[in-house]
């Protein structure tokens, strides 16, 4: 039993939760702008891999993986503009096209992937980003156990995010963001260009996703993979419902599930006697049991996925 | 001229009609998005394309192939459809679909001895219930603690394939390196339609689904009640409908559909069941809800187009070396663009008036 305890408790399961949360937490916070906009953005899960493989083929092509994050974030920022374009502009109805973008980003990549290199399984490997660590936050006990030697996109996740929620929340900007998704005539009415806000977020959104997703393929891996964000995009939809449409919360969130798989990795490389199924259910088991068990209720902005005005 | 004009209006104004107009028009678009790819990749689009049709429709066999890829969207397709009718967005078919599968190979190969007029509805009866049950789970969380569902069943859909996994593996594994159940007997096998083409009866069970779930909508009052709270759930409320029995109602039914898509697989297909046989067929079956517009009609012809594009660009990649991916980007591209009625509109409406133009000459 002390075993199963150490091994859930320990500080490797805990930086190995930081780790993991991060794509999903940076996607969700995607999620929270996009929505808090009005915009419901099951896209997610296509922006990121967008990012992967736009991340991949920067590194590939100039040996920098600092230019793959870069692409990462134009890419991801260019298919949540065609996502905007649909939704905003044409009015597509947000779940469907999420749907179709998903779809499309998946076709889009893996045929890439076979044009450039072709194989249709794995990039070849690209260079990666360093591990770093912060100067002074390496000397703190335990905080230099949990976040030193991690990707730099580690760093700049809690960054982006501590921002992300300053931005929603503290500045005029988020206030017309919360007031487009929530009362979008009445911030017509106050001259906020409704439209303009739904733009910005959602291209927000994508720039975040691949953000999250250069952080799949650069981060340690160092390569793309057909499908690589596996169902991350639908975890940080989830984690920003969840984290009630507040970066902070869809951190917290990220945290939760990233934490139980964690735990669920650690507890299948000790022999416990216990099928590996079983082990493997314990991420979801705890994100549903948390959920129905939540005393808050998720109460999303009030125009979400509703259109406004009547251009066409 | 006239008459064409005539006509043309006449196909305008026929509801329904407008919309399958706007289908066509988003799967043209598409196909040359799609044709544009395959020339900067330097290949020959029209060659591609003669494959891809021919691979659809080319002969019996193709043909047959087709049919054959569409059973199992038709069933997904409809099982999202149900829950979207509803305003309930159920990822979790795949989950579902993995039970359905499941627990009819379990119940064949423990009632070896039944003829297979009895065996084969019993087994499509307790996958279907599986399923239902599977998927009444994440509606009675909604209705009781408001738990959403697309965070549910997303997390369901994997605890469902490791449960099924985890039972096969423990209990029902035949011997052998394989993850799967044994054979199922011959006579719980669903015939085929043509030999050797692997198309069995399946598909004439997803047109009775079909044809079953449009009577629900149209005439039942659970369908009523059902659509009433899709389109407005306080209404719903206020009208005096009890939307936590309607949501875990709609999730049941989808969830018992759903899990035919599995079923009939392994009656008609695979012969047993195996970890991990489905390709993504739930979330394939999103699309083609989608693309149907969550009607049960608008399904069966979506869940074709899918069949017939899965179906062709095997053909396309074998005979081309296109990557059959492409095909991918066109289905994404279809979705995309049906989601925007507006935009087909704009297009259309050039058309049209450039049409009249002709036609008053």
């Amino acid at each position: 039993m002390n075993d199963v305890l150490a091994a859930i408790f320990s500080i490797n399961t805990l930086a190995a939760m930081i780790r993991m949360a991060t794509p999903i937490a940076l996607a969700a916070m995607g999620g929270t702008f996009s929505e808090r906009s009005g915009v419901i953005n099951i896209g997610l899960e296509g922006m990121i891999l967008t990012g992967a493989f736009a991340g991949v083929a920067g590194s590939y092509y100039t040996g920098n993986p600092w230019v793959g994050v870069l692409f990462a974030v134009i890419f991801g920022s260019l298919v949540a503009g065609i996502f905007a374009v649909f939704t905003v502009k044409f009015k597509a109805n947000h779940v469907v096209a999420g749907v179709g973008l998903n779809i499309f980003a998946l076709g889009l990549t893996t045929w890439l992937m076979q044009v450039l290199w072709g194989g249709r399984g794995v990039s070849p490997n690209v260079n990666g980003l360093p591990r770093v660590s912060i100067p002074v936050l390496d000397k703190v006990p335990v905080v230099n156990k949990l976040i030193t030697n991690q990707s730099p996109l580690v760093y700049i996740m809690f960054a982006l995010i501590i921002g992300g929620w300053f931005l929603l929340f503290k500045t005029p900007l988020g206030l017309r963001i919360r007031m487009t998704g929530e009362r979008p005539e009445a911030a017509d009415t106050l001259g906020i260009n409704v439209s303009r806000v739904k733009y910005f977020s959602v291209i927000l959104s994508g720039a975040l996703s691949g953000l999250g997703g250069a952080y799949l393929s650069l981060g340690y891996l160092n390569m793309f993979s057909r499908n690589m964000s596996a169902g991350r995009g639908y975890m940080a939809l989830a984690a920003n419902i969840f984290g009630q449409w507040n970066p902070l919360g869809g951190l917290g969130a990220s945290f939760l599930f990233s934490f139980s798989e964690a735990v669920q990795l650690r507890l299948q490389s000790i022999n416990l006697n216990i099928a590996n199924e079983l082990i493997q259910m314990i991420p979801y088991a705890i994100t549903i049991i948390v959920l129905a068990g939540a005393v808050i209720k998720s109460r999303p902005p009030e125009a979400l996925g509703e259109h406004y005005g009547t251009e066409e | 001229m006239k008459k064409v004009s005539r006509l043309w209006n006449w196909l305008k104004d026929l509801s329904g009609l407008t919309e399958l107009v706007y289908s066509l028009f988003a799967i043209v678009f598409a196909l040359i998005i799609g044709a544009i790819l395959i020339y900067l990749s330097g290949h020959d689009a029209l060659e591609a394309y003669y494959y891809l049709f021919f691979g659809a429709f080319g002969n019996i066999y193709n043909l047959a192939q087709t049919l054959l890829k569409s059973i199992p969207l038709i069933f997904t397709g409809l099982a999202v459809a149900i829950g979207f009718q509803s305003g309930l967005f159920n990822i979790g078919i795949e989950g579902q679909l993995y039970w359905g599968a499941f627990t009819t190979a379990v119940v064949v190969v423990s009632l070896p001895g039944l003829s297979g007029y009895l065996l084969i509805p019993i087994a499509l009866f307790a996958g279907a219930l599986a399923g239902g049950i599977w998927g009444a789970f994440p509606g009675y969380l909604k209705a009781k603690t408001g738990a959403h569902e697309v965070i549910t069943t997303i997390m369901l859909n994997y605890v469902g394939i490791l449960a099924t996994t985890f039972l096969l593996k423990n209990f029902f594994k035949a011997p052998g390196p394989v993850d799967q159940t044994k054979g199922i007997p011959m006579q719980a096998r669903i015939p085929e339609l043509f030999p050797n083409t692997r198309l069995t009866w399946s598909l004439f069970i997803g047109i009775a689904v079909i044809i079953l779930v449009k009577y629900l909508f149209s005439n039942t009052s659970l369908g009523y009640d059902l659509q009433a709270v899709g389109a407005n759930t306080s209404a719903a409320e206020y009208g005096g409908i009890s939307v936590s029995r309607v949501t875990v109602l709609t999730m049941t039914i989808s969830g018992a559909v759903a899990a035919l898509a599995g079923s009939t697989i392994v009656l008609g297909v695979l012969h047993r069941f195996i970890t991990n046989f489905s390709p993504g067929y739930g979330f394939t079956g999103i699309a083609v809800a989608v693309l149907g517009r969550n009607k049960p009609e608008g399904v069966l012809a979506a869940a074709l187009l899918f069949g017939a594009l899965d179906a062709g660009k095997v053909s396309m990649q074998l005979f081309t070396n296109i990557p059959g991916d492409l095909i991918t980007v066109v289905q994404g591209l279809v979705i995309l663009l049906v989601a925007a009625p507006s935009l087909i509109r704009l297009f259309s409406s050039t058309f049209g008036r450039g049409r009249e133009l002709i036609a008053s000459e």
